[in-house]
């Protein structure tokens, strides 16, 4: 069975601050939330279905409970990055199975200024045999970038084309924690992080977060504001399983086109695409995996202008994680938003995808050993 | 042995992966495999995820493998935030995992993918060293 039609977006909203020193992280959720069910012109009391990671106190039961729901369905699965894409898919089917039909998603973070420490190696099976070399994340994705030149002849110059397409977004964007123009020598002069990634070559870090609602078709159909239909979703772990994972694809490969199948429609109908970009390399790799372009072509692809909003396919025109939000490392909600933005025709001035009818939020959570890939396909009312 | 010049931080040591660490305190790579299928697991673990046994027996291994990729990190984290720098590595070993480990003794600039590497073994706590490699010097070495 498809998912499609099955559940709309009719609320969306992203945190309008980057840094907040004075905010409790609940806080957060709840501006968020609040802020999510005013686009939508719906009540905290409407709501019957609640998403979120569960990092915060006890899986999802302590915010269900500072927000004053009383849920039918909770959700709180998480996959790292993706989890709030994955958030989407699940209320939808959720929904279209009966267990709820009004789903508040959430996401709050606070991680500016906290130096990130040793992490813990005894509750996650793998991290022993990890964290001991001074593993980072810029460090595994700096060995995907290693190996993507050495196999496809990929340069620093076109990993930073995806960093100067967004920042050529994010001036638009008021919001975005980085809005000035950068140029290709601007990235490949500044502090090598891992080599070959830049410190521009990676995504910002940031507080805050977003909130999303997802509801029944029949309760869209009753509500003032443009809603989003769900067309398609789809997940893939990509690991080692046991055998040598290649680091120069993603779980894209398998998740992207089976969401293109459940929404039935083709690569060629996608018109904006919010493309999971923690580092440079990301975007590449991803785009390639989707069939935007051949395997190993996504360095040539980037660098020929294909991000830009009259290129091949326009990404994340809010700035992306590169330079508009990540808050807590986790760019996943941010992504659906922006696709949401656009399905309404309501992105920042001069970011605005003509006629936008299909979107596509991809999520990349976790690193390069191992990660959950989420394919969400969006559509305009009448797609 | 040789003295690290990196941290060596001590490992979490579980029953399940003890034959693992105590293999590596002892200057031996020892990897486990699978009776049923036959099959060399990565990371160390007891269960078998290629058939779901868990007959696994713990093998010393050549020590030997080939550079996968490899990246010098300018930003570490926890114990590694006071190195200037350090090269984080991917390594496939010659029975056949993928392991993430560090390149010591070696200029990070003369590195190259495909580079042959040996295992060298440093002290980590009571009960384990950590496995890095190192280049093996080849006849145009001088």
């Amino acid at each position: 069975m498809s998912i499609r039609g099955q559940a709309h977006i009719v609320g969306a909203f992203e945190h309008p601050l980057r840094d907040l020193p004075q905010h409790s992280v609940q806080q957060i959720h709840a501006e968020c939330a609040m802020g999510a069910l005013a686009d939508a012109g719906l009540s905290i009391r409407d709501v019957d279905g609640y998403f979120s990671t569960g990092q915060l106190g006890f899986g999802g039961v302590s915010l269900t409970e500072y927000l004053g729901l009383r849920p039918s369905y909770v959700d709180a699965t998480f996959v790292g990055g993706s989890s709030y894409i994955s958030h989407v898919g699940h209320a939808a089917a959720a929904i279209a199975a009966g267990k709820c039909k009004i789903a508040l998603l959430t996401q709050g973070a606070k991680v500016r200024g906290v130096i990130r420490g040793a992490k813990h190696t005894a509750d996650t099976p793998e991290f022993p045999f990890e964290t001991v070399y001074g593993e980072t994340n810029a460090g595994i994705y700096a060995l995907a970038a290693r190996r993507h030149m050495h196999e496809y002849g990929t340069t620093p110059a076109q990993l930073a084309a995806v960093k100067v397409a967004a920042a050529a977004y994010a001036q638009h964007n008021p919001h975005a924690l980085l809005r000035k123009l950068v140029t290709i020598e601007d990235v490949v002069s500044s502090p090598m992080i891992a080599d070959p990634l830049h410190r521009l070559d990676c995504c910002v870090v940031t507080d805050g977060g977003g909130a999303i609602v997802v509801v029944a078709p029949e309760i869209a159909r009753d509500l003032k504001r443009r809603s989003v239909k769900v067309l398609g979703h789809a997940e893939a772990i990509k690991h080692s399983g046991g055998r040598p994972n290649d680091f120069t694809s993603t779980g894209a490969t398998q998740s992207a086109p089976r969401a293109l199948a459940d929404a039935g429609i083709s690569l060629a109908d996608i018109d904006y695409a919010s493309i999971y970009d923690s580092f440079t390399i990301t975007v590449i790799m991803t785009l390639e995996d989707f069939g935007f372009c051949k395997k190993g072509q996504g360095g040539a692809f980037v660098a020929d202008g294909a991000l830009a909003l009259d290129g091949a396919i326009p990404v994340n025109t809010d700035g992306g994680g590169l330079c508009n939000n990540h808050p807590g490392y986790q760019g996943g909600l941010v992504k659906v938003i922006e696709a949401v933005r656009q399905l309404r025709g309501e992105a920042n001035a001069n970011t605005q995808v003509r006629d936008c009818r299909i979107a596509v939020a991809h999520g990349t959570g976790g690193g390069m050993s191992r990660q959950a890939s989420v394919t969400l396909v969006l559509g305009r009312e009448d797609a | 042995m040789s003295n690290s010049p990196l941290p060596t931080p001590a490992p979490f040591v579980s029953p399940e992966t003890e034959p693992y660490w105590s293999g590596a305190k002892a200057g031996k790579l020892v990897l486990p495999h699978c009776r049923a299928c036959d099959h060399t697991i990565w990371y160390p673990k007891a269960f078998c995820g290629e058939c779901g046994a868990f007959d696994v027996e713990w093998r010393e291994a050549s020590g030997l493998g080939t550079l996968y990729s490899f990246t010098q990190v300018f930003r570490g984290e926890g114990p590694y935030r006071e190195c200037a720098s350090f090269v984080l590595a991917l390594v496939d070993l010659d029975e056949g995992a993928r392991v993430l480990t560090n390149i010591v003794d070696a200029d990070p600039a003369g590195l190259a993918v495909g580079q042959r590497l040996r295992a060298v073994f440093h002290d980590a706590g009571e009960a384990a060293a950590l496995v890095r490699f190192t280049p093996i010097p080849t006849s145009s070495d001088t």
